[in-house]
């Protein structure tokens, strides 16, 4: 019973966990739920994994109506690994969160915070996992209106701008991907994902498809922050309460990613998307270009959560390379990096988190020698930072193998020369970070600062250590995210 | 103990000894007991697996899958042996040098350096032993990063500057163009593993192979190439001990030893040769070799006229390689030993003389030798050694390179060689020739160094000495590197 209504409560606990914290209006409270919640679904994401694996794709009807009149849930290997990813980082992040959120946020407004946080969980594993192709439209809106609550909780008052600008950019976004799908249905008569990949094939050559093909590849884009429709993200990421940007910066972006590959490559296929619209010859001048504009402007901000963030930017420009060299090896690359990514910017910000616990700022300057007073924090970023590097025995140097290898197999020597590029940029970003932290002299508040609470220092080195892990021991990192990249090219669903 | 087993324990040690000398916080007397029986027990692992490579055995172990298909797996060939009998052997006597060097100089942060050093020596296994190139350079990576933390040890503007270099430079080459060859390689091939005769032929082809051998021998920047170079002076504002061990044996070995394995297991000596496209790296390294001697001539400060004269040793070992011929693969592969325990020698004299006068400029030191008679002695013969001369180790690598060269055809070389020894004694000798016959007797109260600081020089002084009537056996180890003509 419970295992074959795992898919549908996959979603449906976090999403009733939540509106159960605005009952209760208790922080204390609030948190266990939030907890218990989180982790139950990182289980049901294991189980769902292993089952997949082991049998194949499972369809899931919702409410007991067939599909493809009814919304159907529907894993597969591509989106039981995406649902692994989030719900870990989601039981990981809420482990963490508590002292950095009774540091951030007002207590009247706490219970708002993990009320927000369990629904905008729910939304990202929504979009995951569902089927439907309007389904996906429902939960891109809840995960996305949860998470402008979640960025305006900042203390900062530009958290409000920042909030404001994503709301805007993530409306249209989620419009566009609307509209594309509206043309698809008026055109196909149906939602259901599976079922438009048949038709969508028969019916290649009508414009309509191809104008919701533009719509959606825009609109989802624009989710991804893919360069130069990134522009809500730094602001976002950087006045976010510091447990927001853990998680959004894990989770959301890469979910959109999944949401494109599932768009370009199960719907339209890979034939149509690759050959007649162009896909690849468009994404990768915009890869290339977030990969260097993200990496440059990195290196001058001041703000190390913003500094990251950019980052975050390059990093989506690595895994849409991945995508955009479009062949096994290509895309499997780019689901690895949604993977590892999320490993490596989970420790990283998870450090900036403890550093704002501690110093109320993660400003450069305020930074001086904080490796003396915070070296278990410090000790994460650097792993993080050296995953980002793609220094050998990280998880970051698997990616960075796969995609070089990509780029070689195609003979795109270019490409993998970019892509080293880049990565020496990440040197120094990260370098600028670590010099500051180790060699200067402690400044006034650094000198007086403790190490992080342990509550906060065991989930940062919980993700840490996974970069270590992942990097050398990739059985299960890329052997799921190859037999992804396989089912996706192969048209599967 | 099986072969294999004790090529994990040669990685195990120094690591464990790492965790022990951590957990030393604080009591200098256990920290620095534990760094001696570490180093000890290593290079009893690393002896005992001796024999069986002598006689022409070659212990191969998978130790986990990295990458589908790709191992992280240690095999130990002569090259190999070789070399982590050297760096395992110096670390003790390193050690010892470095109790006297630190104490003496009351330096700081003394755990975090002695630990930092055991994950040096760890990864120098690591790389010694690796049997493809993938786990070779997951190993040169922790090299690098290990070290750091040693090169910017005084925590200073100027050392965080040169660890800028130091780091920008081996980490940037290592990762734009090394990591480019090894995916290149792998995408080609199909395999990284160590084979005689390389795993290239017929897999590559035209100036292809040029382009790739630049990746390589411009990815692996331990080897100091010129241009790629500076980070090896820049390297020098660490404790003298670090210089020493680290700068002019593990780390820069590391580099010239990649240069080797990649030339002749990846290419394989006879497929570059035919292929034609190796022959600007016999110029290049020729180039780098004359003119890091010339850059010596002109340092004052001995630290770095011994880092210019490292750079100009090392480009002899890439200059062997590059000949392709079998006598001059052992050649340059002797001299990585030759040049280990004269360079050695002179580090640990130069960090003698600053400890006991705090004297680095050649300039000021006039007269030391009257003052330090054991410590320039033993600089003179490592120098003699350094520059080539019997009865000391250098001789006989410096002959077999010169061999090659004639063999391969290149007689400019042999000029380049005896060139090179000329500038060797120009830049070398005026130091001790000033230590004992320049200036006033008024020496100020200079005394020898410490003990500690005084019998690890002595040792390795004898060791140039010892390396000249032991070069058969050394012959024997590594001739069939270069295509068993031995």
């Amino acid at each position: 019973m419970i295992t074959s209504n795992l898919p549908a409560l996959q979603v449906v606990v976090p999403l009733l966990a939540g509106p159960l914290c605005v009952l209760l209006r208790r922080e204390d409270v609030s948190y266990a739920i939030a907890l218990l919640a989180s982790w139950a679904s990182f289980a049901m994401s294991i189980l769902l994994l292993m089952a997949v694996l082991e049998n194949g794709p499972i369809s899931f009807a919702f409410g007991g109506w067939e599909p493809p009149w009814g919304i159907e849930y529907r894993i597969d290997s591509v989106n039981a690994y995406v649902l692994l990813i989030v719900a870990a980082i989601g039981a990981i992040v809420i482990t963490y969160a508590r002292p950095s959120v009774a540091y951030e946020i007002e207590p009247q407004r706490r219970y708002l915070f993990y009320t927000a946080y369990l629904l905008c969980l729910a939304g990202l594993l929504g979009v995951t996992i569902t089927g439907d192709a309007f389904n996906v439209f429902v939960f891109l809106e809840i995960s996305s209106l949860s998470s402008y609550v979640l960025i305006s909780l900042g203390r900062d008052r530009q958290a409000l701008t920042a909030a404001y600008r994503y709301l805007i950019f993530g409306t249209i976004g989620a419009t566009f991907y609307l509209i594309g799908v509206g043309l698809l249905y008026q055109t196909t008569g149906t939602l259901n994902m599976a079922d438009l990949a048949e038709r969508v094939s028969t019916v290649t050559d009508s414009r309509t498809v191809r104008v919701a093909f533009a719509f959606m590849a825009v609109g989802l884009a624009m989710k991804a922050a893919l360069f130069p429709l990134h522009i809500w993200l730094p602001n976002a990421y950087a006045y976010a309460p510091s447990v927001v940007s853990v998680f959004l910066a894990a989770t959301a972006t890469k979910v959109s990613v999944y949401l494109l590959l599932r768009v370009y490559f199960t719907i339209f296929g890979t034939p149509f998307a690759i050959q007649t619209m162009g896909l690849g010859d468009a994404l990768m001048p915009l890869a290339i270009l977030a990969m260097f504009v993200g990496s440059a402007v990195a290196i001058f901000q001041p703000d190390i959560k913003r500094m990251l963030a950019y980052s975050s930017v390059a990093q989506i420009g690595y895994m849409v390379l991945g995508i955009g060299i479009a062949t096994t090896v290509g895309l499997t690359a780019g689901i690895l990096h949604l993977f590892n990514h999320a490993l490596m910017k989970g420790a990283l910000f998870m450090a900036m988190g403890c550093v704002f616990y501690r110093l109320g700022s993660v400003r450069l300057e305020a930074m001086h020698g904080i490796g003396k007073t915070m070296p278990w924090t410090m000790g994460a970023f650097v792993v993080g930072g050296l995953s980002l590097i793609g220094v050998p025995a990280t998880a970051g140097f698997v990616s960075k193998w796969y995609l070089i290898l990509a780029a070689f197999e195609r003979d795109w020597w270019w490409a993998a020369v970019l892509v080293l590029l880049s990565s020496l940029l990440a040197i120094i970003y990260v370098w600028r970070v670590i010099e500051v932290a180790y060699f200067r002299p402690p400044s006034d508040s650094a000198a007086t600062a403790a190490e992080a609470p342990s509550v906060m220092v065991v989930p940062m080195w919980v993700l840490a250590g996974a970069n270590v892990y992942f990097g050398l021991d990739t059985r299960v990192s890329v052997g799921v995210a190859q037999q992804a990249a396989k089912s996706l090219m192969d048209g599967g669903v | 103990m099986s072969a294999p087993a004790l090529m994990v324990w040669a990685l195990a040690v120094p690591s464990v000894g790492t965790v022990l000398i951590l957990m030393s916080e604080g009591r200098p007397n256990q920290r620095e007991a534990i760094t001696l029986l570490t180093a000890a027990a290593l290079f009893a692992v690393v002896l005992s697996l001796a024999p069986t490579v002598y006689t022409g055995g070659r212990p191969d172990i998978s130790l986990f899958t990295m990458l589908p298909g790709l191992e992280i797996r240690l095999t130990l060939e002569p090259l190999g042996m070789m070399f982590a009998c050297i760096a395992s052997g110096l670390w003790i006597l390193n050690s010892i040098y470095s109790i006297g060097y630190m104490r003496a100089k009351k330096e700081r942060h003394q755990t975090r350096f002695y630990a930092c050093f055991a994950i040096a020596i760890a990864s120098a296994m690591g790389v010694a032993m690796a049997g493809n190139m993938l786990t070779l350079f997951v190993f040169y990576e922790i090299l690098t990063l290990s070290t750091y933390p040693l090169v910017t040890h005084s925590g200073d503007e100027q050392a965080v500057r040169s660890g800028r270099t130091y780091l920008g430079i081996l980490l940037g080459t290592s990762i734009f163009f090394q990591l480019a060859a090894i995916i290149w390689t792998w995408a080609a091939a199909g395999t990284l593993d160590f084979t005689i005769g390389g795993i290239l032929d017929g897999k590559i082809e035209g100036p292809f192979i040029g382009l790739l051998l630049f990746l390589y021998m411009y990815g692996i920047g331990k080897a100091a190439l010129m241009p790629i170079h500076r980070w090896l002076p820049a390297a020098m504002v660490a404790p003298t001990p670090v210089s020493a061990l680290l700068h002019a044996v593990a780390v820069v070995k590391a580099g010239v030893f990649t240069v080797l394995k990649v030339i002749v297991y990846i290419f394989g000596a006879d497929f570059l040769r035919e292929s034609g496209y190796a022959d600007w790296l016999m110029y290049i390294a020729g180039a780098s070799l004359v003119l890091a001697s010339i850059v010596a001539l002109t340092k004052d400060n001995l630290k770095a006229r011994l880092a210019y004269s490292t750079v100009s040793q090392l480009a002899y070992v890439v200059l062997g390689a590059a000949l392709l011929m079998p006598l001059s693969i052992v050649g340059g592969a002797m001299h990585i030993a030759m040049h280990a325990f004269g360079k050695i020698t002179l580090f640990f004299c130069a960090g003698a003389i600053y400890v006991a006068s705090g004297k680095t400029e050649i300039s000021d030191m006039d007269g030391i030798g009257r003052r330090m008679p054991v410590t320039v002695a033993a600089f003179g013969i490592g120098a003699l050694s350094v520059i080539g001369l019997p009865p000391f180790g250098g001789a006989w690598s410096k002959y077999l390179l010169a061999l090659g060269a004639m063999d391969a055809g290149h007689v400019v070389f042999v000029a380049v060689f005896m060139m090179s020894s000329l500038l060797n004694v120009a830049y070398l000798m005026p130091i001790v020739a000033r230590g004992f016959f320049a200036g006033s007797d008024d020496g100020g109260g200079i005394r020898e160094a410490p003990f500690f600081c005084v019998v690890p020089l002595c040792l390795t002084a004898f060791g140039c000495l010892a390396l000249f009537f032991f070069a058969d056996d050394l012959y024997r180890l590594l001739a069939p590197i270069g295509g068993g003509t031995g």
